[in-house]
């Protein structure tokens, strides 16, 4: 396995609000040792928790981190996910079983707490050689695999606090493994629901060279009076000639507080059609990266959030251009609710030499509530010459025209600011070729209209 | 038989008095013509009744087939069967001009019967084939998003396309000749003129020109001025108008033109 960089950092002192006492150096001994890991994956994670301990806090003062307040998280209430405290026999909403997409699956998982409670995969995806199953199961069978992939391209623990925290603690999670120039016959899919309100879920998916999937990738949890933290991880690795579709469906309960990292890279020629839909949480601070490492690659990141009540959600894109003729595009469209508040933060890089290059990144917000707050800030930076890179951004309302001339049709009032909405949503769910997903996230956006 | 009656209307757009006292009446199967120069208050009728909310009566009445008309929100009034046609309708981005139409139904039968599970596709798919065939329209259209990019023309097909799908009982149209192309005007004319007498429709033609009432060929003719009708007549009074203009009106009520 690489080795990361461990960045000899001064010890700092923590801040006295925050006591995170429960994420110790024993801690991740015990989880380890009741997951009955390999020694390589023990001292994986003793190096993360020493990069965890010497990374500071992060506060207001660091730019990514200005517009979101950690201070208010109830950091006493977290703690690691350790065996024993799994609700493995909790029940799990139907709807979440139900397919997302036209062609059945040929593999699927559900987890609670990060523990597995039903999983299949086909015979035919398994004679195709693709591996698709729980992490830690991943790293007892593929510990090759594992050693080579985990949080050494994707997401690395030397990223941050709590890409740190992650790399110390995680648990659950998929393993999704695609061989050379085999194409998965069937989509796969995901359920992660949690019950106990300490989640630190991996997904790591490795598209070899010319290989294609699809996974859908849904977290989600009820509401629920006692605090709880998601710090996940989502590593895309599309290699030369791949095309991935991954869907990543977040509803976790107002409870939840989610830290998480997440990086797409995609090779020569790659595709990475990456779509996020984010409507639970009480504070959501998400970094997501695509990396775009060999000429032709191209990416597609679609985000469909919409917050209400106290929600706080802070999404970091970056889009990097690390190669000449790539072409990434995103757009992220969010609604607001009441006092809900939404950060949108982009970057598009390119390196030098990195020319012909086509970036694009749009958000759009949709103001419900003269309450909510929306922060737009696109944002570039550029060392090649011979490139075209755009951005934009908008906060808007609902039309009362729009709205009146619906209900000139006879259309009611409630329906006619549904349609409006939808209709403002509907650009993003194009982008999305299975209804299942379409429903399921217009299922949701109705019930949070009212 | 259904009956609107305007009684002594007035209203106001941001405090200023725009209509002063408007009387008509209007009966299934009748068509009535409403000219006069601009700023006379054609348009200020026409969402006063279809029920706009920055338009404010500040007196009268308006009843329809017994209702008291402006007690209504702007959606009963039209599951009630009044339809507006408009001369700017408003675009609606992300919204599908066939799920649109497919929603003016389902509201319908959801008022009727809460229970209803809405049209079926197939069926739908049926009915809009027709309508878009009587008035012209690419089926195409079908999938574009609601009056957005849509030309002039288009919007005005678009106009007529719904009122054929919802069947009103009395319909208003405001300015729809204007800004077509002959063809354009004959198409939405000849479609308007039809479905009038399929529904046996009562109808308001606002227009300044007499093309349109070519084909519509009004029952009554009526000149608004400053927020009056001044003049009621027959068909001739259209012919007269397009020979003399307005300033004769004007003169005759001493009313200044605005400029």
């Amino acid at each position: 396995m690489s080795n990361y960089v461990i960045t000899q950092l001064q010890i700092t002192q923590l801040p006295n609000y925050i006591i995170m006492n429960t994420f110790t150096k024993e801690a991740v001994k015990e989880l380890s040792a009741s997951l009955n890991e390999p020694e390589w994956m023990l001292e994986f994670r003793l190096r993360a928790f020493v990069v965890y301990e010497n990374t500071p806090m992060p506060t207001t003062k660091d730019e990514a981190w200005r517009r979101t307040n950690l201070r208010f998280m109830p950091w006493d209430e977290f703690g690691p996910s350790i065996n024993g405290d799994a609700a493995v026999d909790a029940e799990v909403p139907s709807f979440l079983g139900e397919q997302l997409t036209e062609d059945e699956v040929g593999g699927s998982l559900l987890q609670i707490d990060g523990v597995t409670k039903q999983y299949e995969l086909s015979d035919e995806l398994r004679e195709q050689g693709v591996i698709f199953c729980d992490m830690s199961t991943a790293v007892t069978e593929y510990p090759d695999l594992i050693q080579k992939y985990f949080m050494t391209e994707g997401v690395r623990p030397d990223e941050g606090k709590f890409a740190a925290l992650h790399a110390a603690f995680w648990r659950g999670g998929t393993f999704l493994y695609v061989p050379r120039n085999v194409q998965a016959n069937a989509p796969l899919h995901t359920v992660l629901w949690s019950v106990n309100g300490k989640t630190f879920t991996h997904t790591l998916v490795v598209l070899e060279e010319g290989s294609e999937a699809v996974f859908m990738d849904e977290y989600a949890s009820a509401d629920n009076d006692k605090s709880g933290l998601h710090n996940g991880a989502v590593e895309l690795l599309v290699q030369d000639n791949a095309s991935l579709i991954y869907a990543g469906l977040q509803d976790f309960g107002t409870n939840v507080w989610q830290l998480n990292h997440e990086r797409g890279r995609v090779g020569r020629y790659g595709r990475l059609d990456w779509v996020t839909s984010m409507m639970g949480t009480r504070l959501t601070k998400a970094f997501q990266t695509l990396d775009l490492d060999g000429p032709g690659g191209w990416g597609r990141m679609s985000g469909i959030f919409f917050t209400n009540g106290r929600q706080h959600l802070d999404l970091d894109t970056q889009q990097n251009h690390n190669a000449p003729d790539t072409t990434s595009d995103l757009l992220y469209k969010g609604a607001l609710r009441e006092k809900s508040r939404t950060v949108w933060q982009g970057m598009i890089k390119a390196l030098p030499g990195s020319q012909r290059i086509d970036g694009f990144q749009a958000n759009r917000n949709l103001m419900l509530d003269k309450t909510a707050r929306a922060d737009s800030i696109p944002g570039l930076e550029i060392e090649a010459d011979d490139v075209i890179c755009t951005h934009a951004s908008a906060i808007g309302q609902l039309d009362p025209e729009e709205i009146f001339y619906l209900m000139s049709r006879g259309i009611p009032r409630e329906t006619a600011v549904e349609m409006s909405v939808q209709g403002f949503f509907d650009p993003l769910m194009r982008r999305i070729p299975f209804e299942g997903v379409r429903n399921r996230i217009f299922d949701r956006i109705v019930e949070k209209i009212y | 038989m259904s009956i609107l009656e305007i009684r002594n209307l007035h209203a106001s757009v941001a405090d200023q008095p725009i209509l002063k006292g408007i009387d008509l009446t209007i009966r299934s199967g009748e068509t009535h013509a409403m000219m006069g120069p601009n700023g006379s208050g054609k348009s200020t009728l026409a969402y006063i009744l279809a029920g706009h909310p920055a338009y404010t009566p500040t007196a009268g009445q308006v009843i329809f087939d017994g209702m008291d008309l402006l007690d209504m929100a702007a959606d009963e009034r039209s599951r009630a069967g009044l339809f507006l046609a408009f001369q700017y309708p408003a675009s609606v981005p992300g919204v599908t001009l066939a799920k649109f139409l497919r929603a003016t139904i389902n509201s319908r039968r959801k008022a009727e019967n809460p229970d209803d599970k809405g049209i079926s596709i197939p069926e739908f798919r049926r009915l809009l084939k027709q309508k878009m065939d009587m008035l012209g329209i690419d089926h195409k259209m079908a999938g574009r998003y609601l009056n957005e990019g849509f030309s002039g023309g288009e919007k005005k097909r678009v106009e007529i396309l719904q009122m054929a799908t919802v069947e009103p009982q009395i319909a208003i149209m405001d300015e729809t000749d204007s800004g077509l192309d002959i063809d354009a005007l004959r198409v939405v004319a000849e479609g308007s003129k039809r479905l009038q007498e399929e529904l046996d429709m009562g109808m308001l033609v606002i227009t300044h020109y007499q093309r349109i009432l070519d084909y519509i060929q009004p029952d009554y003719v009526h000149i608004m001025l400053d927020g009056r009708i001044v003049e009621s007549g027959g068909p001739e009074m259209a012919l007269k108008l397009e020979e003399s203009g307005y300033d004769w009106i004007r003169e005759k009520y001493g009313v200044v033109e605005k400029v």
